[in-house]
């Protein structure tokens, strides 16, 4: 046996963290050989569809309060046509002179029976049918409910039968369950954020007993906590931006794919419900955050696991 | 033993139980001193195993005192204990060695762990395998190295960082007369460059192969001091087994 190297100055101490690349090869390489990159993509191909949602949700509702807000239609129901079309310009001359009001528009008849045509039909006999005179007016910014009864009663003193609406109370409910469904969708990507960290603790946990022997080497030869939770980080890390990426990819394409289908449907509300650039980006952050979350639980995972040895 | 000797590990009046079972020992107390070779004796299931498990601070003594390098490792918060555990190096009856890794790698392990550069690491561990007479295994995993050659790979990790301690358990177990004996020169070769080595064994041929070796003798858990060489117990008039 020869006599034994002198290692010297070689083996000061500290010189270089145990980490990276140098620290990595302690777990064997198994690329997309656990579940973590497949839980991930799902996780995060599901999370971008919810918060796709959400965002194109929020967009519509938006978008439509934006058209109907200040919007209203004064209904003047008369079965006369004579009487109509005078009560009809009584309530033009009222609305001229409301200071709520900053502009209107008579809906011809025949525009209004346009409008009917689906649910009446049209051809003859619609001549006998008593339409409403339709005003389609403009409100001043912040006019409120208050104010809509004053010109509500009003127009009853001027024009019995004529009645004022806010076309954004026509809506209301709609917007109620849109918003509804954007609080579901919200509370799907917390749930989906929560799944995803259990999966990563579960899968972490079988790395971590697939390894034990491994870290209990390391820990008894001098190895820290940090160094040890270190190596399975960035295990995860790579797992998990691949993934990421995956699944973003796959919720991109599904939600792209559905607002091709939305598209067709050729609606002006569904149409204020497409994402916007900041709405893409925002949608590119859930890898960043699932890579997140997975690393984060992984090293609690293995640091609650190391402080059971001593 | 010279006078400048130091106490490099104490335990007083140690014991250890598992769980709620009787002590698996009781009433340890040695003092180890720097740059000696010490045996670590006893027939089988006798706690030797246990104790080494103590000094390379795998475990907790359930009461007593131990003091190493100085300091009372017992009340010592746990996160310092690493940098005491890099002061000392671990032979396991089993070699523990990391099965994916390869001979060079394992042995680089306590450098890399200690923060070793790469490029200052690559020479001690050539030497290292050179010198434990595997050079050309330096890329071979532990299952296809035979039982001496994994005994030498262990023995290589345990001493590449230069340790103060260092703790062998049956280090000659699973190879032939010839690889105990040389093992024991190495062993030999690294007490005389100054670590303290402990050798727990039960083959007692082995004692007489290190002549200036001290022997502590462990017995149904408690430990006896049949060569009064040892100061036990460590600075109190009296000796006597426990």
């Amino acid at each position: 046996m020869k006599r034994p190297p002198t290692i010297g100055s070689a083996v000061d101490r500290g010189l270089a963290p145990f980490r990276g690349r140098r620290a990595a090869h302690l777990l064997p390489k198994a690329r997309f050989g656990g579940p973590i990159p497949w839980v991930i993509a799902v996780m995060v191909a599901l999370t971008v569809l919810a918060a796709g949602g959400a965002l194109a949700l929020s967009n519509m509702v938006s978008s439509a309060r934006g058209d109907l807000e200040g919007s209203a239609t004064v209904q003047v129901i008369e079965p006369d046509a004579d009487a109509r079309q005078a009560k009809a310009a009584v309530v033009v001359d009222l609305l001229a002179q409301d200071p709520a009001v900053v502009g209107f528009r008579a809906v011809p008849e025949s525009e209004v029976a346009e409008l009917l045509e689906p649910w009446l039909g049209g051809g003859e006999g619609m001549e006998a049918v008593p339409l409403p005179a339709l005003i389609d007016v403009e409100l001043r910014d912040g006019t409120g409910t208050a104010e809509l009864e004053r010109i509500e009663a009003a127009l009853q003193d001027a024009a019995p039968g004529s009645r004022i609406d806010s076309q954004a109370q026509f809506l209301a409910p709609v917007l109620s369950a849109l918003r509804a469904l954007q609080w579901m969708a919200l509370a799907m990507i917390i749930l989906l954020a929560f799944t995803g960290a259990a999966a990563v603790w579960l899968a972490s946990r079988n790395v971590l007993g697939g390894n034990r022997d491994t870290i209990e080497i390391v820990h008894l030869l001098g190895g820290n906590d940090d160094q040890i939770a270190r190596v399975f980080q960035r295990s995860i890390l790579f797992d998990a931006i691949a993934g990421g990426l995956l699944g973003l990819v796959t919720g991109a394409l599904a939600i792209t794919l559905m607002a091709r289908q939305f598209a067709a449907l050729d609606s002006g509300m569904v149409a204020g419900g497409s994402l916007s650039a900041l709405d893409w980006a925002i949608l590119a952050l859930v890898p960043l955050f699932a890579v997140g979350i997975a690393v984060y639980t992984a090293r609690m995972t293995v640091i609650q696991s190391l402080r059971k040895m001593l | 033993m010279s006078t400048h000797e130091s106490d490099i590990v104490q335990f007083d009046n140690v014991g250890l139980r598992y769980g709620t079972e009787r002590e698996v020992l009781s009433n340890i107390s040695f003092t180890l001193f720097s740059g000696r070779f010490y045996f670590l004796t006893g027939e089988s299931g006798a706690g030797k195993t246990s104790l080494l498990k103590l000094l390379y601070l795998a475990q907790r003594p359930s009461r007593g005192a131990i003091r190493m390098f100085g300091r009372d490792v017992i009340t010592l918060p746990r996160d310092k204990l690493p940098a005491y555990r890099r002061r000392m190096g671990v032979v396991f009856q089993d070699f523990r060695l990391v099965d994916h890794l390869s001979a060079f790698d394992n042995i680089a392990l306590p450098l890399r762990v200690s923060g070793v550069r790469e490029a200052d690491l690559r020479g001690p561990v050539e030497d290292m395998l050179e010198w434990v007479g595997l050079a050309n295994r330096a890329d071979a995993r532990p299952a296809t190295l035979s039982g001496g050659e994994q005994q030498r790979v262990a023995i290589a990790r345990a001493v590449i960082g230069r340790p103060e301690v260092l703790v062998a358990d049956e280090p000659t177990g699973n190879v032939d007369p010839d690889m105990a004996l040389k093992l024991m020169r190495l062993f030999e070769a690294l007490n005389r460059l100054g670590t303290t080595v402990v050798v727990a064994t039960h083959d007692l041929q082995l004692l007489r192969k290190v002549p200036d070796s001290l022997i502590m003798r462990l017995s149904k858990g408690s430990l006896l001091d049949p060569t009064g060489a040892l100061k036990y117990p460590p600075r109190r008039s009296g000796g006597g087994g426990a």
